[in-house]
């Protein structure tokens, strides 16, 4: 699907069996009256589903929303996953219910940002600005 | 989150303040507003246990029965949660209430794929009877009344309850479950549906109609406005669509050619408590006189006590924040205040870690204290409905009604509860809702204390609950041993027997505990209504 370049792209996207999607449809809102062009991904979607509707609508930026607790091993299978299909420069960011100590292990996992709940909505608006800035 | 609106002057004078549901509070209230609004003690009020109950439902209150508590515990395998459910009885817990893992809320056994990194985590996985034969091991069934925190499948697992008592040798005529079994409000918030919308509500018809003959004690649905407010919806709307969707399961049953007197007393509500406490104590209030009326005038309901309005006031999920997680105590103690104050029978308090993580034995028992506090020491028992009669409180009240009666007129309008579920108009509105709500507290117009005030301070150290893969693989040899043991051929052939059943539009209740019996899996029973059924789609959100 061709869409407006000058548009930053982002899917919000719901992992795993989870339902509780607050977080993720405030999120998604806040981004769109940001000017982005935002695609939500529905719940109970499996990584493999994620990874496909990123590819068919050519995302810049995958944010995933995870309350469960399950955000190591989730995020881990997506950032392998996008190294096998060879998209690993979508910029991938984390929001939920997501202890401090955890931060550094998803940093490493190669998340770009990490969002706890009670993150204000412009800190994550910002961050998605100035990683799409050109260096 | 935040609760209110407040217009204030430059010297912090406040001019204005306006409720979640659009109500405007005065600064003063007197005799005159009493007269304004047309009150009458015996219409509007009456004493408590007296129709329409806007005062209780008991004539005494808390004088011949304090509430039930009822905290929601359950995690990694059965025996763990056996175990936290002694401890919780021991502390003088007096009901139970299940967790459940995500697969078991979703149908799927521990070995599935789907389960992958989720079996044990949010809750008690569950995949044969021996689970439940574990789990609730030395627990009196016929003493204790059981919450089952379930929905998609809460059919399945009141089988399984009845299977687990009768193995224990208890008649199902002595036990009392509560599954929860709202899945309107699951496609509304919280999101644990699979199947779609009309045969969702056939299945909790049948456990309304199997429960009425075969578990007279079971209070077969808890409707939830409580999810639906934590996704976003004001007071008043989560009464209104909690009501409609009550009806919406009333309605199968009727047409099943049952009499409403026969089953409609043992329906029960999960209502939220956070937010500001005179609107929701007004909220619970005007619920009951509107539920009475509801099943009164509409339904033709004949004995009072089918009237009643029972239910767990409690949680407060949202109100709770992740900035200086020790308030959240503070907030618990007031919100189950407003509890005691509406007249709650059951309540369980969110406890004060879970924007971190789920509950340690700590954080549980200090929302249990909270709640026997209250109760036991600072005076809630002393007199039923303290605050009827306050000029304000019954201003607010039949304020709140109408609130309520007019969002229930508008879902009416529009085509009903069913068909504002299936297309998304109440998912948008309320996502939209909660959005604002975000806007609100960014901008500083709602306050948050710790969050856009007072935000000074170190925050405590929060113990988290540690994952414990270990339980997951356990809980997998399990399942595999339970299938060595069982009988293939039986398994295969009560699947059978539920499958024609289930094509056949027949009541599925009873070809579930034959399933349940012979250790069939809870996948392989819940597979047979997604070929059937078909999977729930979910509307869009832009």
């Amino acid at each position: 699907m061709p869409h407006n370049k000058n548009k930053i792209k982002i899917l919000i996207a719901k992992p795993g069996l989870d339902g509780h999607d607050r977080g993720a449809k405030v999120v998604a809102q806040a981004l769109k009256d940001a000017g982005m062009e935002v695609i939500y991904s529905g719940l109970h979607k499996t990584i493999d589903q994620i990874i496909n509707i990123a590819i068919q609508e050519d995302v810049d930026f995958i944010g995933l929303s995870i309350m469960t607790g399950a955000h190591i091993p989730i995020t881990e299978k997506l950032m392998k996953k996008l190294k096998e299909k060879g998209i690993e420069d979508k910029k991938v960011f984390v929001g939920g219910v997501i202890p401090s100590k955890d931060i550094p292990k998803l940093k490493e996992l190669g998340v770009e940002g990490v969002f706890p709940g009670g993150t204000p909505l412009q800190e994550t608006i910002e961050f998605i600005k100035n990683k799409t800035k050109t260096p | 989150m935040a609760v209110a609106r407040y217009i204030k002057d430059e010297k912090d004078q406040i001019l204005d303040v306006i409720y979640e549901s659009g109500i405007h509070v005065k600064p003063l209230y007197s005799p005159k507003d009493l007269e304004e609004i047309g009150f009458n003690y015996e219409m509007d009020l009456a004493d408590p246990g007296q129709y329409p109950f806007t005062r209780g439902i008991h004539p005494l209150g808390y004088r011949s029965r304090a509430w039930t508590t009822r905290q929601y515990t359950g995690f990694g395998t059965p025996e763990e949660t056996n175990e936290r459910f002694k401890l919780m009885i021991s502390h003088g817990q007096t009901g139970l209430n299940v967790a459940f893992d995500l697969p078991t809320q979703m149908g799927y056994d521990s070995d599935d794929e789907m389960a992958e990194g989720e079996v044990g985590r949010v809750g008690m996985a569950v995949d044969t009877l021996r689970d439940f034969e574990i789990a609730f091991k030395d627990i009196r069934l016929d003493k204790i009344g059981t919450g089952l925190t379930i929905n998609a499948v809460a059919s399945v697992m009141l089988a399984m309850y009845q299977a687990v008592a009768e193995k224990y040798g208890y008649d199902p005529k002595m036990i009392s479950a509560t599954p929860q079994n709202d899945i309107l409000k699951e496609m509304i918030g919280r999101g644990a549906w699979i199947f779609p919308v009309e045969p969702a509500v056939k299945l909790i018809g049948d456990t309304i109609e199997y429960s009425m003959k075969v578990m007279p004690r079971t209070n077969p649905v808890s409707v939830c406005g409580y999810h639906i407010r934590e996704s976003g919806a004001t007071p008043a709307q989560e009464i209104a669509y909690a009501i409609l969707i009550a009806n919406a399961y009333i309605d199968n049953v009727l047409a099943r050619g049952y009499d409403i007197d026969d089953f409609v007393g043992r329906f029960s509500f999960n209502l939220n408590v956070f937010g500001n406490m005179w609107e929701q104590i007004a909220k619970f209030r005007a619920a009951r006189k509107i539920w009475a009326r509801n099943l009164k005038e509409r339904y033709g309901v004949k004995k009072p006590q089918n009237m009643f309005l029972r239910g767990l006031f409690g949680g407060g999920g949202y109100g709770l924040t992740k900035a200086q997680p020790e308030n959240n105590i503070m907030r618990g103690a007031y919100y189950a205040l407003v509890a005691a104050l509406a007249g709650a029978q059951t309540t369980a308090l969110c406890s004060y870690d879970e924007a971190y993580t789920i509950p340690t034995p700590r954080s549980a028992l200090i929302s249990l204290r909270t709640l026997q506090l209250l109760m036991d020491e600072v005076g809630l028992r002393d007199t039923v409905d303290p605050l009827a009669g306050s000029y304000f409180m019954e201003t607010l009240t039949k304020q709140m009604e109408e609130k309520i009666e007019e969002e229930m007129f508008k879902i009416e309008n529009y085509g009903g509860i069913i068909k504002a579920v299936s297309d998304g108009y109440i998912q948008r509105m309320v996502a939209r809702q909660a959005y604002e709500i975000e806007k609100g507290i960014e901008s500083g117009e709602l306050l948050k204390v710790g969050v856009n005030i007072y935000k000074e301070g170190e925050s405590m150290e929060v113990e988290l609950h540690e994952y414990n893969y270990e339980s997951a693989k356990k809980q997998i040899e399990s399942l595999k041993q339970v299938k060595r043991e069982r009988s293939e051929r039986d398994v295969k052939r009560t699947l059978k027997e539920l499958e024609s059943a289930t094509r056949a539009g027949k009541n599925v209740m009873p070809y579930l505990v034959d399933c349940c019996k012979v250790y069939a899996t809870l996948g392989k029973m819940t597979n047979v209504f997604r070929q059937i059924f078909g999977e729930f789609k979910e509307p869009s959100l832009f």
